[in-house]
């Protein structure tokens, strides 16, 4: 099944009963659309083990999430493997503030799913405009309390999703801890806004990664000054101590790439 | 032994030409060669070589039957002992194992067994020589979870005898360090690809995508199943542990060669995957996986490619062969310098290597020569490092798994015949050994599926 959110980001259900048997919240699987493809991971958004499927959401920005967005109702991809990663931390009787921004808002939705049963959820979600909300019914289905916030304040409140957060530390609502899932810049912005709290803080690395199956070291990030492998330490990390900076360089490691075989695909689709 | 005859060489292609492209390096024996070197001062055997054959081949058998022009016999005794002759034959380290014992070693000219193994192994591939024995079904299940050397021969082992096989692998190709490590210049695909379709045609079913731990656990499949083989390998990279090893254009020997070979980058754009291999590509480490990334690299179009070991050329653990061409193909070796920093240009991309010079001291007792830093330093200046200083056993299967034992270094423990601290569960190749060669992980694999056998037969 395929379903578009908002333009460029569709929800994507895949047959894939081996998955969903096993999967857990904060956990991936990893995919390849054909035989010369990437290998890219994608969070696990949502899972029937009865049913046997699994469902991913995707931002058509790169080679292969275009490749997949083109994928039809039927089509079967060239690999896909998983659960991966390790499952989110468990806590109990906390309140839990979540952050999700644009189209890392989804990957929360498993997490206040599983986080909500025995805890305060408030999630905070964030987008560009009022146009570009997407999951907001289904965060609000798993949440005690939403806060949206838009950059250009279309709707709720104007910002990023770390002023709302600090905002809310601000107003002195007790916060036991906080998860922070999306672009790298925002999770660093949130975590710097944690930290003079010392609110426990997790982050859901989204590094490079190539087999995500501990083999091959691409993931690697430092975390409390030591070298962590995304895939199979993590992906969920102490955010206070990732180094966010070297994660953000080596995300942009092969922009260059990116964009050639981006534009090589765009060209070729067209012809 | 005065009047000895020369050995055979393979013909091999220009230095010149091979470093263009990702073909096959050896091109193997012609016909008439495996007769003459099978045959050579024949008259002087002692089949010694069968003590350095982790999986007892029966070498002298292979001999007389190549010499007399018997590949198919050949071939059907060989696999008995070794059923992927193909593959062995191009990479086994066979100057330390059966060549080393040869009688004619001594001389310096041991019988090119590997070589001739491989054209047994080639001519039965070629002329699609099929399996001759009937299968009975046994009505018995093993899951075998990893499709490297070792699990591959367990599941050959088994399923002739009757054994219904699920083989788990999460990759999205079947062969393990065959597929991702190996590269095509040394190991063509279509080689594995050819052997693990005999896999297939045994009945053995292959599910790939499947990471046992996370999606099945070693205690679901051994309910599942009536004996469940664990050879996962030891895939996990160690790292340096020295200061901007996480800068930009350094790999891990895994990444580097897994994005070359596995994922085909070395065609990028027609493949989705790219990999950055600068002019000057420094690697770490002397191993067979130092000398996959470092021609690799060369091919990759480095204009300088230099091996940096922190012992002495003797200490090499590369296969003596592989070494030989690294060199033929102007790669560069560097030896007794230990890196202790990695320097960065303002980009943050890699831009030399701050190397200790070393010394060998020989210890007291003269058992072990030992390699000691000399308080002075050098630099390198390169722009692309790729590590390959081993690896550790893969963390992933004591997910979801109580009761597996594994020694500190994560190792699973077993007894001689691979039986884990869990009934019906078993281990091999370098899960449990740590790091070995692909022939000595399906010794492994064939002492596993014998204990198998016997346990559920007894049972």
């Amino acid at each position: 099944m395929k379903r578009q959110l908002v333009s460029g980001v569709k929800e994507i259900i895949i047959f894939a009963p081996m998955v969903s048997r096993a999967a857990k919240a904060g956990q991936f699987v990893t995919i390849m659309t054909d035989e010369k493809g990437e290998r890219v991971p994608m969070t696990l958004v949502d899972w029937s083990a009865t049913e046997g499927w699994i469902k991913i959401v995707i931002s058509e920005v790169g080679l292969t999430t275009l490749k997949l967005g083109s994928k039809e109702v039927g089509e079967t991809l060239y690999y896909l493997a998983g659960p991966f990663g390790n499952p989110v931390s468990e806590l109990n009787s906390s309140t839990i503030v979540l952050v999700g921004g644009g189209v890392g808002v989804p990957a929360i939705y498993p997490i206040a799913r599983s986080l909500s049963r025995n805890n305060r959820v408030i999630s905070i979600i964030g987008y560009k405009n009022a146009n570009s909300i997407l999951y907001e019914r289904e965060i609000g289905e798993v949440s005690d309390e939403v806060i949206i916030a838009t950059d250009d304040g279309s709707k709720g409140q104007k910002g990023f999703t770390s002023d709302a957060l600090r905002g809310l530390l601000d107003s002195g609502r007790n916060v036991d801890a906080v998860w922070a899932i999306g672009p790298a810049m925002m999770m660093k912005a949130c975590s710097e806004v944690t930290k003079p709290y010392a609110i426990k803080t997790f982050a859901s690395l989204n590094s490079i990664t190539v087999c995500g199956s501990g083999m091959c070291g691409a993931c690697r990030v430092s975390v409390g000054g030591k070298t962590k492998y995304t895939c199979m330490d993590g992906p969920e990390f102490d955010a206070h101590e990732v180094n966010w900076d070297e994660l953000i360089l080596r995300l942009g490691a092969y922009k260059e790439e990116e964009k050639r075989a981006l534009g090589r695909y765009i060209l070729r689709s067209a012809n | 032994m005065k009047q000895l005859t020369e050995r055979e060489r393979m013909a091999k292609r220009l230095p010149t030409y091979r470093i263009r492209d990702f073909d096959e390096v050896e091109l193997g024996f012609t016909e008439d060669q495996a007769i003459r070197e099978a045959s050579r001062d024949i008259r002087f055997c002692k089949a010694s070589c069968m003590l350095g054959c982790p999986v007892g081949v029966n070498i002298p058998g292979m001999l007389r039957l190549v010499a007399e022009g018997k590949y198919e016999e050949a071939y059907r005794q060989l696999i008995k002992k070794s059923p992927f002759p193909a593959i062995t034959g191009r990479v086994c380290p066979q100057e330390r194992q059966c060549e080393m014992f040869c009688v004619l070693a001594k001389a310096g000219k041991p019988i090119s067994i590997g070589a001739i193994e491989r054209f047994v192994g080639d001519w039965a591939l070629a002329n699609n020589v099929k399996e001759e024995a009937t299968i009975k079904p046994n009505g018995l299940k093993v899951a075998v979870v990893g499709s490297g050397p070792a699990s591959i021969v367990v599941a050959s082992d088994l399923a002739r005898l009757g054994y219904s096989i699920d083989m788990f692998e999460e990759s999205h190709m079947a062969g393990g360090v065959l597929v991702y490590g190996i590269p095509e210049f040394r190991l063509p695909k279509e080689i594995v690809r050819k052997e693990v379709q005999r896999l297939k045609d045994l009945g053995v079913n292959i599910r790939l995508g499947v990471p046992v731990g996370t999606a099945i656990t070693v205690g679901e499949l051994a309910m599942e199943y009536d004996a469940v083989f664990l050879g996962v390998g030891a895939g996990h990279p160690k790292f340096l542990n020295v200061p901007g090893e996480n800068l930009l254009n350094v790999y891990t020997a895994n990444e580097f060669l897994t994005r070359a070979n596995l994922m085909k980058g070395y065609k990028f754009p027609e493949y989705d995957t790219p990999l950055h291999v600068g002019k000057r590509v420094a690697v770490i480490g002397a191993g067979n996986t130092a000398m996959d990334s470092v021609r690799t690299a060369k091919r990759l179009g480095a204009e300088e490619a230099i091996v940096v070991y922190r012992r002495s050329r003797e200490e090499m653990p590369a296969r003596a062969e592989e070494v030989l061409n690294a060199e033929e193909e102007g790669i560069k070796f560097e030896f007794l310098l230990e890196p202790i920093e990695l320097l960065s240009n303002d980009k943050r991309m890699v831009s030399g290597i701050k190397l200790m010079k070393m010394k060998i001291i020989e210890s007291s007792n003269g058992e072990r020569r030992a390699v000691v830093p000399t308080g002075d330093t050098t630099q390198l200046d390169v722009d692309t490092v790729i590590t390959a200083v081993g690896f550790n056993p893969n963390p992933s299967l004591k997910i979801g798994t109580n009761g597996l034992d594994t020694d500190d270094m994560g190792r699973i423990k077993v007894d001689g015949q691979g039986r884990t601290s869990l009934k019906g569960v078993y281990a091999g190749g370098d899960i449990v050994t740590g790091e070995g060669t692909v022939i000595e992980a399906m010794g492994w694999g064939r002492r596993a599926s014998t204990a198998i056998n016997e346990d559920l037969s007894v049972r």
